[in-house]
């Protein structure tokens, strides 16, 4: 008998453990990757996983990315149900991104906006030629890069924060003022998602939603899909102070500080009711870490889905089902896997019902033909 | 990050049933909400799990919801306890809950969690089943949109399902749906059953044991509470019909190894191209083959 597909079931999986921990150790090399080489060396990388996962711990990414041989989709999956076993202390309250210690930001609407345009850190303007001296690269030199460039800028060139560019269109009148009165945010952790939604739910689900999943959807609105047209009011990268209520006194204070993407974007203006002047209308992109592309995408995914909510979806990227059941990278990583696993009883199921429909068809034709 | 900042290693160590207390709780409330409404579709916070999605996440949160230390265990995939997923998830709750006990007899377990099948033997008042669910909702063969089968759920409005049913009679004089047939439960809501068989459908109904159904992926959390009413859907005129077993002379097919006649069986192709078939419920059939050999001893 050759086939034992149903025994040995525990051996086999502690030899796919085994082979797959050879695999991140084999090659003769001296050193195994450090967390701190991971975090640092390849920073957009944990950036990515720390924003699919939903949990803002860049070593704890680090290690994900270590153990599971640099898939983000594993390593955030990994974050994830790490997550699960820890309860909620507390809903923080709102927090001002203006309070934000950037490190980028930028603004595609205005040529001057108040604070200054930042380019900071980024990819945008670099030439994609390979850089063949990284190639063999020499520690010293290495070493020197990082504290050049320290010393060659000073702190007082840079402000800590920024004014925000919609306060200013708002000031204007070309946004509408805030909605006063804000519901408690939906939490995605701890409620199903029963359509309809609130738009809080619709933010949060792409907040931690797999970037490529949330690209592609942006993107069909962006060709023709959809029709936002959007302008970057703003883009910012940096470190914003989380502000938590003191556990005796109450009194909000700075727990910590995580680094965030943020986009909003504006986009053209609609027929409103009544006397109201029309205003532009808004996009807004938020997540854990340094992914400029997935804020975009989830900037303009939002707007897309405020024109579905309220008018009914008439693309896939403006319907909130079809996004936000679709983005989630553990969810659809996972199911996609799954067909993996062994089908035979189902398949066997599948077998029956096609043998049974052959056999009545090879009886119909017999008995038309006689 | 702080650069003084040093990885927890002592928290590595997870709690009894790996989920906070919190999340616990909250599926023991859906799954109470789900025995209220049978058949309905609860939804529920899904957790992540350290396996894939589609892998038994929500079966595993009911297991892990429900079991303590005086439960006895039973795994099972494809019908066995050594197949791969089966292995991995009983692996999981032995780390995470200490002190559970695990079988593969179907008799000695207080807590069955099974993918694509409903164990041979009969189950007992005293034990609950769990089947890990890909997909919660009949309905969505005919309508993709979850809000709009929520209506038609509450409606009880199969008519869609049943023309369905109907085109297929139409087409191929038969009705196709394999495995996942739709059932009605307690005359209202229709559930897709998970993937098993339509061989274990008919095991559903009037249930001494309490059938739990999780969809961790689709965070959803329904039952068939014991001694309900489930019935497949069919029409007054074309009856209900499970796996037919039997070759090209009509003689149901026997398993290779305990010559039974009575259960759902795998098909197997061997290196020669022959097809051999076996008990699909490996604990049933081992326990046949102890039943036979006794037999000749004596």
């Amino acid at each position: 008998m050759s086939y034992v597909a149903i025994k040995g079931g525990k051996a086999a999986i502690d030899g796919a453990a085994a082979t797959t921990d050879y695999l991140r150790c084999k090659g003769g090399l001296q050193e195994p990757l450090t967390l701190a080489m991971i975090e640092e060396q390849l920073r957009l990388l944990t950036s990515r996983v720390v924003s699919e996962g939903g949990l803002y711990h860049p070593r704890l990414a680090a290690l994900a990315l270590k153990q599971f041989q640099g898939d983000t989709l594993e390593a955030a999956f990994a974050l994830r149900a790490y997550r699960s076993t820890k309860p909620r202390l507390l809903e923080s309250p709102v927090q001002d991104t203006a309070n934000m210690r950037c490190i980028r930001r930028i603004s595609s609407a205005f040529k001057e906006v108040p604070g200054g345009q930042y380019l900071g850190a980024t990819y945008d303007y670099a030439l994609r030629l390979l850089q063949l001296d990284l190639a063999n690269e020499d520690p010293a030199a290495f070493k020197a890069v990082a504290k050049s460039f320290l010393q060659d800028t000073p702190d007082s060139e840079v402000p800590d924060n920024f004014p925000k560019v919609i306060d200013a269109l708002r000031a204007e009148g070309l946004l509408p003022p805030v909605a006063p009165s804000r519901a408690a945010a939906f939490d995605i952790t701890r409620d199903p998602l029963v359509f309809p939604v609130p738009r809080s739910a619709a933010l949060a689900t792409m907040a931690r939603a797999e970037t490529g999943g949330l690209l592609a959807m942006a993107y069909s609105n962006m060709r023709g899909y959809g029709d936002v047209h959007p302008t970057v009011a703003e883009l910012r990268v940096g470190y914003l102070p989380v502000m938590l209520p003191h556990p005796v006194t109450g009194e909000l204070m700075e727990a910590g500080e995580v680094l965030v993407t943020e986009c909003e974007v504006v986009a053209m203006y609609e027929g409103t009711n009544g006397d109201e002047l029309p205003t532009f209308t808004l996009g807004y992109g938020a997540c854990f870490g340094h992914n400029e592309v997935k804020a975009i995408s989830m900037a303009i995914l939002d707007r897309a889905l405020q024109k579905g909510m309220q008018d009914g979806p008439t693309n896939p990227s403006e319907d909130p089902e079809f996004v936000l059941l679709h983005v989630d990278g553990v969810d659809s990583m996972g199911f996609a896997s799954h067909y993996k696993m062994p089908h035979y009883v189902t398949f066997q199921s599948d077998m029956d019902r096609l043998r049974t429909t052959q056999q009545k068809m090879k009886e119909q034709d017999t008995e038309e033909t006689a | 990050m702080n650069a003084h900042y040093e990885l927890p290693l002592e928290d590595a160590g997870y709690s009894f049933g790996f989920l906070d207390e919190y999340a616990k709780k909250e599926v023991r409330r859906c799954i109470l909400k789900a025995i209220s409404i049978p058949g309905y579709q609860t939804p529920y916070a899904s957790r992540e799990m350290p396996m894939g999605r589609g892998f038994g996440t929500g079966g595993l949160q009911l297991t892990l919801s429900l079991i303590g230390e005086d439960d006895t265990l039973k795994v099972i995939d494809q019908g066995s306890d050594d197949s791969v997923n089966a292995v991995n998830l009983r692996q999981f709750v032995q780390l995470t809950c200490p002190g559970v006990d695990v079988t593969e007899k179907t008799q000695e377990a207080t807590l069955i969690q099974s993918r694509h099948r409903i164990p041979e033997k009969m189950l007992t008042e005293e034990q609950i089943l769990v089947l890990q669910v890909p997909y919660p909702d009949a309905l969505v063969v005919v309508e993709p949109s979850e809000a709009r089968r929520k209506v038609m759920h509450g409606e009880a409005d199969y008519s869609r399902l049943l023309v369905k049913l109907y085109e297929d009679v139409v087409r191929f004089d038969e009705i196709t749906i394999s495995h996942r047939y739709p059932t009605r439960i307690n005359g209202h809501y229709v559930i897709d059953p998970s993937p098993i068989p339509r061989w274990d459908v008919p095991r559903l109904h009037q249930s001494p044991a309490l059938v739990l159904l999780g969809a961790g992926r689709e965070k959803k959390i329904y039952a068939v509470p014991p001694y309900t009413v489930a019935e497949p859907l069919v029409f007054d005129d074309i009856a209900f019909r499970v796996e037919d077993f039997r070759d090209a002379n009509g003689q149901r097919i026997a398993c290779r190894c305990c010559g039974s006649t009575v259960s759902f069986l795998d098909e197997l192709i061997d290196d020669a191209g022959n097809i051999t078939h076996q008990c699909s419920d490996s604990t049933y059939c081992e326990e046949q083959q102890e039943t036979i050999s006794a037999r000749k001893r004596a």
